[in-house]
């Protein structure tokens, strides 16, 4: 059970910030500590986290530095492993997974995006969205195709062939997230996605990700400082010194 | 194959880098192959001499002659089959740069013993039934433009005639070819009972013996018995296998072998150093690209294979361009215009570089995978 809710408060979120009932709980945080070292160094990150997100909820994580949300969101995302605790995403316990099965399950079930965006700067728009669908047995005109899709998805049917050093930040960031949603991955995993942005280039990626939280069911978990952008939605959880403080809905 | 065009971006990256690198290989893998023709030409009679075949020389050194009168003695010990000799001519046809190696020899036991030298049996006729009469090789005749019936004019610094000249003339009587690559066919050769009759002094010696024995296994013993047999006697003498023989002939320049790997290790050493240090840049430089393939679900050995693959891909492109090219070099020729006739790239020395591409490619490429193998993710993607 989480420190700040119920279970059955979680059960009926919405996509939309509402409550449903029956709503299934996707992610589900227990009693996780994660600690690192630095030299001799013991630095306690997260210190017995619980947390349930329900299916199709659109949270946003806000903390100050150093409070653990860029943590956090790893540990849902599988990228690294709690030091105490479980991680049970979808039913499945993912910190127990192998390297290798855990490598499978993030291209499958997982979008990532990233503050700086992280595209290859060697590779157009479209072959950067097509990276995660070489891990699939997709034939190379299917990739591409669902490629080109999920750019008309974000809007940018008409930059498939620019590299990203072609694209604006909005438009690289655009491409990121075709990227975090050509695999049609269960939970979108965003990183500050509008911090490297202007206001206007970051209102239109939070448009786009509301969209695709209630159009298209996505499940997103957000990571800002922004407080606007964490307005956006449907649940906001503060984290400080690796622990839940506090939490707002719109 | 899918993620070559993965692999094909990356190296297009930094183009300049990529291709003096490229580059570089390309140049070691050139001198491979080149070296190898040059050195497979020095050592060419040691793949191709017979195992049943021996040598028997002075003990002194392979300049001192021995006499005739060894060769009943030779042929009377159990296990030779055929003993023939030969006697080097050392001649000079129109300016010492026109060197080509010329053999004093008996005719008949000498093809016996040599089926690798091919004459058709008219041809052969044609060598037993003129005196003066010498047969070249292909690559000789084609060399000077000599055919059948030419005369050649040779003189010899080492031997003259009755009448003190040292001017000597020969007939073409047959060109012969080679059985199999790697047979000589820059040589001539002159009938020793013309030469013999003809020479001022040094009658009754010759330069060396080859002998045939029934049993190659009992070669060492054959040879020790021959050696015990002129022990004591003013000439001692020395006989060892042929292929032992000719390299010890290819070494009076030189361990060319030796020589040659030297010159090829220190070159991939240092195209070792190169490379090596390409990979390790591309790597560090693309540590948080590496971690975010990682994170969309790459797994540590995708990644290592992907590294990898782009030190193949480099080391395969430089390393067929300079094999090829190597190839093509060799194909137009022997740079010396005749002095190496047997100049080719052996088939085992082409295979032998493309495992040099697989080898290098692992050792460039495996300490930069293995890093990138080891990455982790969320500490990379922090940086």
């Amino acid at each position: 059970m989480s420190e700040l809710h119920s279970d059955e408060e979680l059960a009926g979120a919405q996509p939309d910030g509402t409550r449903a009932p029956g709503a299934s709980t996707l992610v589900d945080v227990r009693g996780v500590d994660k600690v690192f070292k630095r030299g001799s160094e013991e630095v306690h990150v997260l210190g017995g986290l619980d947390l349930k997100i329900p299916d199709g909820e659109f949270l946003a994580l806000m903390g100050p530095s150093g409070s653990g949300k860029s943590t956090l969101l790893n540990l849902i995302g599988g990228l690294d492993r709690p030091t105490q605790g479980s991680v049970t995403i979808g039913g499945q316990r993912i910190d127990s997974m192998s390297d290798r099965k855990l490598a499978a399950w993030r291209a499958r079930h997982v979008g990532l995006v990233f503050q700086f965006y992280n595209l290859m700067p060697v590779l157009n728009a479209r072959k950067n969205v097509e990276l995660p669908l070489l891990l699939t047995k997709l034939s190379a005109s299917e990739r591409k195709k669902r490629a080109t899709i999920a750019l008309e998805i974000v809007g940018l049917s008409h930059r498939l062939g620019h590299y990203p050093r072609q694209l604006s930040g909005g438009e690289q960031q655009r491409v990121g997230i075709a990227r975090a949603i050509v695999t049609d991955p269960t939970l979108l995993l965003c990183d500050e996605p509008t911090g490297d942005l202007d206001r206007k280039a970051g209102g239109e990626i939070l448009d786009l990700l509301h969209a695709l939280n209630t159009e298209q069911g996505k499940t997103i978990i957000m990571v800002t400082h922004d407080q606007l952008a964490a307005d956006r939605a449907s649940r906001t959880l503060h984290l400080d010194k690796g622990r839940l403080v506090d939490e707002a809905q719109p | 194959m899918k993620y070559l065009s993965l692999i094909f971006a990356n190296l297009r990256r930094k183009k300049l880098r990529t291709v003096l690198t490229v580059l570089s290989i390309i140049v070691a893998f050139l001198l491979f192959g080149y070296l190898s023709a040059i050195k497979t030409a020095f050592v060419a009679g040691v793949d191709v001499a017979g195992a049943d075949r021996l040598i028997t020389r002075n003990k002194v050194s392979l300049i001192n002659l021995v006499p005739l009168a060894h060769k009943n003695d030779i042929a009377t010990i159990d296990g030779v089959d055929l003993v023939t000799h030969q006697s080097w001519f050392g001649g000079i046809y129109q300016q010492p740069s026109n060197f080509f190696a010329q053999f004093v020899v008996e005719p008949e036991p000498f093809l016996d013993l040599y089926p690798e030298y091919v004459l058709s049996d008219g041809e052969k006729a044609a060598w037993l039934g003129n005196r003066t009469g010498v047969i070249v090789g292909r690559s000789l005749a084609d060399r000077f433009g000599w055919s059948v019936g030419d005369r050649v004019p040779l003189l010899s610094p080492i031997w003259s005639q009755e009448d003190g000249s040292r001017d000597w003339a020969f007939d073409i009587s047959a060109i012969y070819e080679g059985a199999e690559d790697g047979v000589d066919t820059s040589q001539m050769f002159i009938r020793y009972d013309y030469f013999d009759e003809a020479r001022r002094g040094g009658q009754g010696m010759v330069g060396w013996y080859t002998l045939r024995i029934a049993d190659p296994d009992r070669a060492a013993e054959i040879a020790q018995e021959i050696d015990r047999t002129f022990a004591n006697s003013p000439d001692e003498t020395k006989t060892e296998p042929e292929g032992a023989f000719i390299q010890g002939f290819a070494n009076q320049v030189g361990d060319i072998g030796f020589i040659i790997g030297a010159i090829v290790s220190a070159v991939f050493f240092t195209i070792l150093l190169v490379a090596g240090n390409t990979m390790a840049y591309t790597v560090r430089e693309r540590t948080n690209e590496l971690a975010v393939l990682k994170a969309i679900g790459f797994t540590d050995t995708g990644v290592l294979g992907l590294v990898l693959g782009e030190s193949l891909v480099i080391t395969a492109i430089g390393g067929g361009i300079g094999l090829v090219l190597a190839w093509l070099l060799v194909a137009a020729g022997d740079p010396t215009n005749g002095a190496l006739p047997v100049f080719f790239i052996p088939t085992q020395d082409l295979l032998l570089g493309i495992v040099l591409i697989f080898a290098l490619a692992f050792v460039v490429g495996i300490l930069p995978a293995r890093s990138a193998q080891r990455l982790e993710v969320a500490d990379a993607l922090r940086r």
